[in-house]
């Protein structure tokens, strides 16, 4: 028997799915590490933020990787679910979806879009200033305009003070991003091949451990930071 | 029981279908579903009408013909259950049953609730077979030992019936649970160990080809499956390819 067939097939791209998922899921842990600094010391939050924001490292070698997971599990799922639709021309009269698979499985498209949504309102909060700040203006020092300090807990700190609607706005974004998780951190794994009645119970679990955890750490940083400060 | 039955009807695969609604009354509890359409095609005869066409074998949930998608599931409500081991007691007096044809771009319908799933036979001649020496030397195949917990996994896989459920049920009306089931049954074993590194890029190809949609793990297809068949086994697939196309 001799191989019928070397383009990416739809398990290939499944595994892109997955793997492009995997690394969003590793950026949001450490992205809520340093986040959580904010909460227990704004010196630290300062110190690590300037060196993510400044390191060659990571700025040039991890941050267009970072960005092209982001634009292509999006653009990557979007092309797939659009193929899914082709698979079926006449739709059922009556169709239970909720017989058999859960909400969040069957409706990562809305969970994803949704979250596709936080990110325009999130890169135009804080990465499209940052970008602005270091780039277009060459200011690499994280200081304050007045040089009073460090700038990144206060800029985090007046995006959520006072501001009771973007609050909110995150809080909802978060609840999507959970159910997203709830569905595709296990989902990866299963995509990759990993299955087995030892370890796929432990993954399941570690996985909705994750997807709870994860939103409810960052839900809880734009909370602390509205309720913290005066209003 | 009295029922209202809402039956997807199509001439031919060339014309459109619609939903159409049918009367049928005294029906008895312990009829099979399939008894249930005879019921209601007897009545269409006798009234001139052209009776609904629907596929149908065995009639004890081994044959993998019987199919029908009703009230919104593969097979009906019941699990692990096929349409023609479905019980008429599992619905109630008056109640009103969608009836529909196994749905996918890659089951055509031919008429009726009839669809065309020649589509599963030509993945499984892409590489649904294993290479054995019939010259009369052929070695008795309890010549080779194989653990029970491979032989097991690989007898689940096997039980797989080909009645298109999986598909059927998918959102996205992906054939993934019945390749890998397939694929499944000869990884398992030594005998299939020869044609394992194309045997599921070959037939996942094929898969590809037919126009089946891609998998997104919801796992309706394992809970639809009327023989139980596990998600496991796309896992299983999944590897099987990916150790075949990137070890070569």
């Amino acid at each position: 028997m001799s191989s019928k067939k070397s383009g990416l097939s739809s398990i290939g791209r499944k595994v892109l799915m997955a793997l492009t998922g995997f690394f969003l899921m590793f950026f949001l842990l450490q992205h809520l590490t340093i986040n959580l600094m904010s909460v227990f010391s704004p010196d630290l939050f300062n110190e690590v933020s300037h060196f993510f924001g400044t390191n060659f490292l990571i700025q040039y070698m991890l941050q267009p990787v970072l960005i092209f997971s982001v634009v292509f599990h999006f653009a990557w799922g979007l092309y797939l679910e659009y193929q899914n639709t082709q698979a079926r021309e006449v739709k059922y009269a009556k169709y239970k979806g909720s017989a058999n698979a859960s909400w969040m499985s069957r409706n990562m498209l809305i969970s994803g879009l949704a979250v596709l949504a936080f990110l325009a309102l999130h890169f135009y909060d804080f990465w499209i200033p940052e970008i602005n700040t270091k780039y277009f203006h060459g200011d690499m020092s994280g200081m304050l305009h007045d040089g009073e300090g460090m700038r990144y807990h206060i800029e985090l700190v007046e995006k959520f003070a006072h501001q009771p609607m973007r609050v909110a706005l995150y809080v909802g974004a978060f609840i999507m991003l959970s159910l997203h998780l709830l569905h595709g951190f296990q989902s990866a794994f299963q995509s990759v091949g990993f299955n087995n009645t030892k370890y796929t119970p432990i993954i399941k679990m570690l996985g909705n451990l994750f997807a709870i955890l994860v939103p409810l750490g960052f839900l809880f940083i734009a909370i602390y930071h509205y309720n913290v400060h005066p209003h | 029981m009295n029922l209202t039955l809402k039956i997807w009807r199509q001439k031919s695969a060339n014309v459109k279908g619609k939903m159409v609604d049918y009367k049928v009354a005294d029906i008895s509890e312990h009829m099979s579903f399939l008894e249930m359409m005879d019921v209601l095609n007897e009545q269409l005869v006798n009234g001139g009408e052209e009776p609904v066409s629907f596929d149908h074998d065995c009639r004890e949930g081994i044959c993998g013909s019987c199919s029908m998608f009703i009230n919104g599931e593969a097979h009906g409500p019941v699990k692990n259950t096929t349409t023609c081991q479905l019980h008429m007691r599992s619905f109630n007096d008056g109640d009103t049953i969608y009836i529909e044809p196994f749905r996918a771009k890659a089951f055509p319908v031919i008429k009726d609730l009839v669809v065309d799933r020649s589509s599963f036979d030509r993945i499984q001649h892409a590489g649904g077979f294993i290479s054995v020496n019939t010259s009369g030397n052929t070695q008795d195949a309890n010549a080779t030992a194989i653990p029970k917990h491979d032989a097991d996994l690989s007898m689940d896989a096997a039980a797989c019936i080909g009645c298109g459920a999986c598909v059927a049920t998918c959102k996205n009306s992906s054939a993934m649970l019945f390749t890998g089931a397939k694929i499944s049954q000869y990884a398992l074993l030594p005998q299939g160990k020869v044609e394992a590194k194309d045997r599921a890029q070959n037939m996942v190809a094929q898969m590809d080809e037919e126009g089946f949609g891609n998998c997104t793990n919801t796992g309706a297809c394992e809970v639809e499956c009327p023989k139980g068949i596990s998600l496991s086994n796309i896992a299983r697939m999944n590897r099987e390819l990916l150790s075949g196309s990137i070890l070569g």
